[in-house]
């Protein structure tokens, strides 16, 4: 077959079949990147998926992976081409967090995750857009505007990582890199139709990924199989001296342990995700997903994890007061926007941040402010980490009866672009099934398992510390069994 | 119920040093109370002997380095995204009459 034959497939290929093709030489990383180029061209626009699109470092990469392949020294992901979330600092390119404040920021150096894929010969297509600092679910509180969902581009993609998972979703790429501080990698692909992982805290380097919130803060990854999660996972997971919370244990050949057999394994429904809250035909989806587990060997057991509902309001303490810490940093004099004519430092410090920072960033650096001020603190931050324990104990009990706790992703599907904006508590509310997860630490893994209305439905998969070679084999033996994970968007095929 | 003042939020907002436009102002007075009044469902938990939680990840130490020089001086490549900087120094409004 000639390599022109290919082009019109190319972007439907997941990395696994990528690899294969490309240490066949059946096209080069040249061609591939070219073509997806060529793709994001056409249907960035309507999407705003893509923040920039790094094009001539892009065909530089692709032409020294070609090299690599050419002299056999390939690994499994050289060559192919991947997007980071605009929150991974990149070396030389602008690296905004979606935020003016950063709008002029050029990273000086890549973060361990940037690092990483490259070393492994990946090709960076470019930067994705994202909530303004990773705040928010829906992916309008960027600066850049809101990233459309290819399934329906009157409805969000999900946020804070929905440039990642509409790029993702749209066949733009096979994969782009996320972060997951309360459901930022899971809730976007479960609206987009993809496969999202947010590992174990610690799992990945933090290093050079702009901080939100540092004891919930995780890079994972965006892909359209579970078995791609697990090829990038081995790659950029490991301990990394720079980040002073990364864990120092091995790092498993996760794409070699997908096959183990269901039998035999523990699986939790987790009682208070099957709530009021929950769409009917959402519950649906999730329900035969598990009659698929069951078939496949796995054993089900409801399981309760009581103070699981507070997870929300948990939540909405401890992000925020470790925000308003966090982004102090942004000061107008070291790096990013300063405002005109400073009349002296306060006004410079004010001002920058006022009119750098956006409505939903400035609302959660000062509640953080609020919740960690003299008087308020006992009555919020330690309440909140003592619930925080709570959870935790919950998870940790649960784990001594199931290997894995399945529950949807979201309450529903993605909802209309606008629909939510003006009332935060209910924008909140649609991360109340993935935040039990990272205020756990929890590895977390969303596969998709069916459509409601023509949208998108996610399953989710959460495992103990490190256990992230069962959550990708639960969730690559579902993929085996069911074909979600391959439909395309109309008009994206 | 928590209800916060105009004048409490113009006061975070100095702490936060977060410049607030009129405009912007009803709307935090607004939407901070609610928040506050939502994470009040915490009250609800008995915490009465629980050990607050501030990591993930327990039994994890603080690992120590050899207290050598890792790092080199890029001070002229960090400065290019300063705003405003002469020789190797960041420059603010004055701050000492």
């Amino acid at each position: 077959m000639t390599t022109r034959e290919h082009d019109g497939a190319m972007h439907a290929l997941t990395i696994a079949e990528l690899s294969r093709k490309l240490r066949a030489h059946e096209f080069s990383s040249e061609e591939l990147t070219r073509a997806l180029l060529a793709r994001i061209e056409r249907h960035n626009e309507p999407l705003n998926a893509f923040l920039t699109v790094t094009e001539d470092s892009a065909l530089a990469a692709a032409r020294a992976a070609d090299k690599r392949l050419a002299a056999g020294d390939a690994g499994p992901v050289t060559g192919v081409p991947i997007a980071h979330k605009d929150i991974f600092c990149t070396d030389g390119v602008r690296t905004s967090c979606g935020s003016r404040i950063l709008d002029n920021f050029v990273a000086p150096y890549d973060a361990t995750v940037v690092a990483r894929l490259k070393g492994a010969g990946t090709v960076m297509l470019g930067k994705c857009n994202m909530d303004e600092f990773a705040m928010g679910s829906s992916n309008e509180t960027s600066y850049y505007g809101p990233v459309a969902n290819p399934w329906d581009r009157t409805r969000v993609p999900g946020g804070s990582s929905g440039g990642s998972a509409a790029a993702v979703a749209a066949r733009l790429l096979p994969a782009a890199t996320g972060t997951d501080t309360g459901g930022s990698i899971r809730q976007p692909a479960a609206l987009t139709g993809i496969t999202g992982l947010k590992p174990t805290y610690g799992r990945v380097s933090r290093y050079g990924m702009i901080a939100f919130a540092s004891s919930l803060d995780q890079a994972g990854v965006l892909t359209r199989s579970v078995e791609d999660a697990a090829l990038l996972l081995e790659t950029i997971a490991g301990f990394d001296p720079a980040d002073s919370t990364s864990v120092d244990e091995p790092v498993p050949p996760y794409s070699m342990l997908l096959e183990q057999p269901l039998a035999g394994v523990k699986i939790g429904l987790l009682k208070e995700f099957f709530d009021k809250g929950l769409d009917a035909a959402n519950a649906a989806c999730v329900r035969a997903a598990l009659d698929v587990c069951r078939k496949l060997g796995a054993q089900l057991r409801e399981v309760s994890l009581p103070n699981l509902p507070l997870s929300v309001p948990t939540y909405y303490v401890v992000a925020p007061a470790e925000c308003s810490s966090n982004l102090s940093r942004f000061d107008g004099v070291r790096f990013g926007y300063r405002c005109k004519d400073p009349k002296d430092l306060t006004d410079l410090y004010k001002r920058s941040r006022g009119e750098g920072f956006g409505a939903e960033v400035k609302r959660r650096i000062m509640t953080g402010t609020y919740v960690l001020s003299a008087g308020y603190y006992d009555a919020y931050y330690l309440k909140a980490q003592k619930v925080r324990a709570l959870i935790n104990d919950d998870f940790r009990r649960a784990f001594r009866d199931v290997d894995v706790l399945i529950g949807p992703t979201t309450p529903t599907p993605a909802f209309a672009i606008g629909a939510k904006v003006d009332d935060p508590i209910t924008m909140y509310l649609n991360d109340i099934y993935t935040i039990g997860a990272n205020l756990a630490g929890l590895p977390a893994l969303s596969v998709p398992c069916g459509f409601v209305g023509g949208l998108p439905v996610g399953l989710q998969i959460i495992g103990p510390h490190f256990s992230e070679a069962r959550i990708l084999n639960v969730g690559h033996l579902y993929q085996r069994e069911t074909d979600w994970h391959r439909r395309v968007p109309p008009g994206y095929e | 119920m928590s209800t916060l003042t105009r004048k409490e939020v113009e006061a975070i907002a100095h702490l936060a040093r977060l410049a607030i436009t009129e405009a912007e102002m009803p709307v935090y007075v607004k939407s901070l109370s609610s928040i506050l009044t939502f994470v009040e469902q915490l009250n609800a938990a008995d915490t009465g002997a629980v050990e607050p939680m501030a990591h993930p990840l327990a039994g994890q130490v603080q690992r120590l380095r050899p207290d050598v020089v890792t790092e080199v001086d890029r001070h002229e490549k960090y400065q290019e995204n300063a705003p405003q900087v002469e020789g190797a120094l960041y420059l603010v409004p004055k701050v000492i009459e």
